[in-house]
């Protein structure tokens, strides 16, 4: 029974790690361009069977280090092409954007690759169990939970500590003053596109060798990515991280207890902080 | 071009519909299409009601609707094989989910109540895929059939003549329609109107902002669960894609393409969008790619819709 319950907790933070990836790389673009981006699953999807076509070539490591790279150059030019009219229209147009954009992905990725499942190859030494009795915990899993703990790190690191990022939060607060100081903010918001679609492609990388390929990667995981933002609260990255893990790790402790409500419960949880504290753990008054 | 008053325009519009089963099949149609039309063009005005009429953005309509088809189907197959109850059943269902939800979200605004309402409907759609015992899950639920309508002195047999389902849809959607037009001509609709414009003010002049929203979620969703009721009845089929957030895409796509802020515009909306996602569909495996494509252009060339375009060239 508390093999079962680790077992599950584990689970729910891997679950949760890449909600929390998702979640971030969607906050980031919500809080400095107030869009949206429906089509964040279609970005994952992408990095996933890039990834896929790049191992022949680059290998399991190369992939890894490439396709989200190629993921965030695909998001940049979606958003200097198309997304970028639409800033300081109505939300309404850009959400209906990156959703016909979505449609788009989905039907692409099914066009070049296909609608079956593709399996996803990772080196047998990551995917074999660490030890017998907790057969669960294979090396990919610790793998994945260490490489996205560095990712986020390293994301707090360069929005805390380096120009780029301290113009991304200080666009995030005002960016008509960030413009005034002479920031060129359509670069900025540019790059901070880049960014939120470079942790969806290499979620999208990661999750593939969990999940197996499918165009619908992506679907499973976006809902979540909003709730964790909606329960962390807008607004602020530290609460979308939070709320991932926190999401996925109750997901994971209802899978024991009472496993067709795992998907419910973050729903609940919703609805409970929504009630409570309408903003959302860490969000800011009135910013919404 | 001849200028179209607005009494002129609503005679037109109901000479339309109402001969719509007679020319339809002329200019290379059928009859189901007409009613498809219709059924989302209520769902697509009922979010206007909403989106263009109160200014607040909803992206989980889908899930009323689909609520609204779900309480007919599993009342038809369940309960009793009665149209009207299983209709009144599902219009039930629907409203009083909305109503439910509908304090959890009031507060909220712009992109953060899209937000919420998205996830929301997401909910909706989890029960009816993961509860298959009772919804029938991926598969839906079919085997049962609309039933003719009973007046003690006359039948209307909807079943088996396309024609008599399409008037009898027209003649619901005639009625939801006036009373939606009713509501909004209320001073309660001027108040909507007041809170879109400038929501401070109003909050200013003491109107409760938040319940007005909340009442206008609720009449919004109440004639988006008739459509859907409609919409099960249409097919005799429900299934949980009915409620997903894609649905929830195509109605607010219906309503800015043919314009917000008019009263016919979601169903001018709607008209074109079915008659290409019909033609586009029948011609390519690959119908997804064209609606993304459709839901894009439309957003970067029309986003006042046709009917603001047409209105705009009528003022300059």
């Amino acid at each position: 029974m508390t093999q079962l319950i680790i077992f599950n907790i584990f689970n729910g933070l891997i679950i949760g790690a890449f909600y929390a990836m998702m979640a971030l790389g969607l906050s980031l673009i919500l809080n400095l361009s107030g869009v949206i981006n429906f089509a964040h699953g279609g970005f994952l999807a992408i990095g996933g069977y890039l990834a896929y076509t790049l191992i022949p070539y680059l290998g399991f490591w190369g992939a890894l280090i490439v396709a989200p790279f190629l993921v965030a150059f695909i998001g940049i030019a979606v958003e200097r092409v198309l997304i970028r009219r639409l800033y300081g229209r109505d939300p309404l147009y850009s959400l209906l954007l990156t959703f016909g954009l979505a449609f788009m992905i989905e039907d692409g990725t099914r066009f070049i690759w296909g609608a079956q499942s593709l399996p996803y190859q990772i080196p047998t030494w990551l995917s074999s169990p660490l030890s017998t009795q907790f057969f669960f915990l294979t090396g990919y899993r610790l793998f994945m939970v260490l490489l996205v703990t560095a990712v986020v790190a390293a994301l707090f690191l360069i929005l805390n500590y380096t120009r780029l990022g301290i113009r991304i939060r200080a666009g995030t607060l005002d960016l008509e003053t960030v413009s005034v100081l002479g920031v060129n903010t359509r670069v900025l918001r540019n790059l901070n596109f880049g960014l939120g679609i470079y942790l969806a492609g290499l979620a999208g990388v990661l999750a593939s060798g969990m999940l197996g390929l499918q165009p619908t990667v992506g679907d499973n995981l976006i809902m979540p990515s909003f709730i964790a933002i909606i329960v962390g609260g807008l607004g602020s990255l530290p609460g979308t991280l939070a709320g991932g893990v926190l999401i996925g790790v109750a997901s994971g402790i209802t899978t024991v207890f009472f496993p067709s409500a795992s998907e419910a419960v973050i729903y609940v949880m919703m609805a409970g902080v929504l009630i409570v504290r309408p903003r959302g753990i860490f969000g800011e008054e009135g910013r919404f | 071009m001849p200028k179209l008053d607005k009494r002129s325009a609503d005679i037109l519009v109901w000479i339309l519909l109402l001969s719509a089963p007679f020319w339809l099949v002329a200019v290379g149609g059928y009859v189901e299409l007409g009613t498809r039309v219709l059924i989302y063009a209520l769902a697509a005005m009922a979010l206007n009601f909403l989106l263009g009429y109160t200014g607040v953005l909803s992206f989980g309509h889908a899930a009323y609707f689909g609520l609204g088809g779900y309480g007919t189907a599993m009342t038809i197959k369940f309960l009793y094989p009665s149209t009207p109850l299983a209709m009144l059943v599902g219009v039930i269902v629907g409203t009083a989910a909305a109503a439910i939800v509908g304090p959890l979200i009031a507060r909220l605004r712009g992109v953060y109540f899209a937000m919420c309402t998205i996830a929301f409907g997401q909910v909706f759609y989890y029960i009816s895929f993961q509860w298959s015992s009772v919804t029938g899950g991926d598969d839906g639920l079919s085997a049962w059939q609309r039933q003719p309508i009973h007046f003690g002195f006359a039948t209307l047999d909807i079943l088996n003549s396309n024609k008599a389902f399409y008037y009898f849809v027209l003649a619901v959607f005639a009625a939801s329609v006036g009373l939606m037009a009713f509501l909004l001509r209320s001073p309660f609709g001027r108040t909507l109107l007041a809170i879109r414009e400038n929501e401070r003010r109003a909050r200013f002049l003491g109107i409760p902002v938040d319940g007005h929203i909340w009442m206008s979620w609720v009449i919004s969703c109440f004639f988006v669960s008739i459509a859907g009721c409609l919409y099960a009845l249409m097919s005799d089929f429900i299934d949980p894609r009915a409620i997903r957030w894609d649905q929830s895409g195509n109605f607010v796509i219906m309503a800015v393409l043919g314009g917000m802020r008019s009263f016919w515009g979601p169903l001018i909306g709607a008209a074109i969008f079915l008659v290409l996602q019909d033609y586009i569909s029948s011609h390519t495996e690959n119908w997804m790619s064209f609606i993304g494509l459709f839901f894009v252009l439309t957003v970067l060339f029309f986003p006042r819709g046709v009917l603001g375009i047409i209105r705009r060239k009528a003022i300059s």
